[in-house]
């Protein structure tokens, strides 16, 4: 507890830095994720390319891509826009086949009759197969959420500031309660951004406020599908 | 681009492959960990994953230990447990184990749960014994889900596996923490490289069983 006391500044400062490197892989990837597989509904050679590409990148681990996309890049290894491309890139992995099922799983009866109803092609995605493709793009979001966050403190051990590293100097140094205080901050992080989530998804659509999973349970099956389908 | 070749001149170097800390049983050491991780956690979690998936039981108490557990960071428990048990293969172990569990887990419960409940039924209505069921009809009909399961669990560790080498144990990640020390940069891009070619090589590996023990007729 008083290490905790006497370094919060350490603590405030690594804790920003890691908003900063897993918020934007988060949104970008979720922006990214639904025209990508808009197109690749209509595209079946995007379709392939996405299968084969997620699954490739979902199987290599976060540290040596760290070490090797800045090579690709040609940033600096200790570079926070080398963390955030990395953790886009899996984002992506994740997000794309995630929102290519959401939205094949919206009815097309659903569709002609918005169709038939005179939604114009935009508004028709808009107000019609958004919203009901909605929950399942949510429960992919809230895995990519949980993961980016857990994986931003891999760039620790290469000396890039985030909650990692206090896993990293608190085991150089020997002192438990600062890789403790990592350790559940990170994860409490990963709770509060999938509880905002959940919020959101209930503010934005009220008609899954029924029967809504505890914390943690949609995200769980979202994984798996995805797993499954990469 | 020229790191690119020196990192693939250095991990093709016989001389780097040969020798009692060379790239031959960094690579041993990173597949035995992996081993070692995935069927502890396996002994571990596919029992209780089948008993939840064919019970039906305790579905969200194993969902949400699931959910919970993808929120821990791994590096962080690699040093916890190594700042707690000391210098040994014992502290990075059980942090693989415990990250392999929540796939296995899922991957057990839904291959149980996949399985359609009528033909569940006509399993039981022609006098089949729960356990008969379990491992003549929700196992074999479910096995392309619980290696799914196995196959993530695998990439977890073998990813994992490389931060062993930060509490000094052996490892592919050897390789990318002396050069990060040393400022070798050839050899730590080299590292990864290796870590990257097993990691796809592994999961090549697994989907090609997964293709095979798919149940013929539903494929």
């Amino acid at each position: 507890m008083s290490w905790i006391l006497a370094n919060l500044g350490l603590i405030g400062s690594q804790l920003g830095a890691h908003l900063l490197q897993a918020l934007p892989p988060i949104l970008t990837s979720f922006v990214l994720a639904i025209p990508l597989a808009r197109l690749a509904a209509r595209a079946s050679w995007l379709r392939g390319v996405v299968g084969v590409g997620s699954g490739l990148l979902y199987a290599i681990p976060s540290l040596p891509l760290f070490i090797v996309l800045p090579i690709l890049l040609g940033t600096g290894i200790r570079s926070i826009a080398n963390v955030i491309i990395a953790l886009t890139l899996y984002g992506l992995a994740l997000m794309v086949p995630g929102a290519i099922s959401a939205f094949a799983s919206v009815g097309r009866d659903a569709l002609a009759s918005a169709t038939a109803q005179g939604y114009a092609p935009a508004a028709r995605f808009w107000q019609v197969e958004l919203p009901l493709a909605g929950p399942a793009l949510l429960a992919t979001l809230r895995v990519v959420a949980v993961s980016t966050v857990s994986l931003v403190t891999v760039g620790g051990v290469l000396g890039v500031p985030s909650l990692g590293m206090l896993f990293v100097d608190g085991f150089q140094r020997g002192i438990l309660a600062e890789i403790l205080t990592g350790v559940v901050l990170t994860a409490a992080l990963a709770l509060v951004l999938d509880a905002l989530l959940v919020a959101a998804g209930r503010v934005l659509m009220p008609w899954t406020r029924a029967g809504a999973g505890g914390v943690g349970a949609g995200g769980v099956e979202a994984a798996t599908a995805a797993e499954a389908s990469a | 681009m020229s790191q690119l070749i020196l990192a693939l001149q250095w991990a093709t170097d016989p001389a780097h492959w040969s020798g009692p800390t060379g790239i031959g049983v960094r690579l041993l050491e990173h597949l035995w960990y992996t081993l070692l991780g995935v069927g502890i956690a396996a002994l571990i979690a596919v029992p209780i994953g089948l008993l939840v998936g064919h019970t039906r039981r305790g579905r969200g108490l194993a969902v949400a230990a699931a959910g919970a557990a993808r929120a821990l960071p791994t590096l962080g428990l690699v040093t916890l447990f190594g700042l707690l048990l000391g210098i040994g293969l014992l502290a990075p172990l059980i942090a693989f184990v415990v990250l392999a569990i929540p796939s296995l887990l899922a991957g057990a419960y839904s291959a149980c749960e996949a399985v359609d409940p009528r033909t569940v039924d006509a399993a039981r209505a022609q006098g089949m014994t729960e356990l008969q069921i379990l491992t003549r009809v929700e196992l074999p009909l479910g096995m392309p889900l619980l290696i799914t399961g196995l196959r993530s669990a695998t990439l977890q560790v073998i990813a994992t596996a490389m931060l062993a080498a930060y509490v000094g144990n052996g490892g592919l990640g050897r390789f990318i923490f002396l050069g990060l020390k040393t400022q070798d940069y050839p050899q730590m891009l080299g590292g990864s490289l290796l870590v990257i070619a097993l990691a796809i090589a592994v999961e090549a590996l697994l989907l090609g069983i997964q293709r095979l023990t798919a149940p013929r007729g539903l494929a």
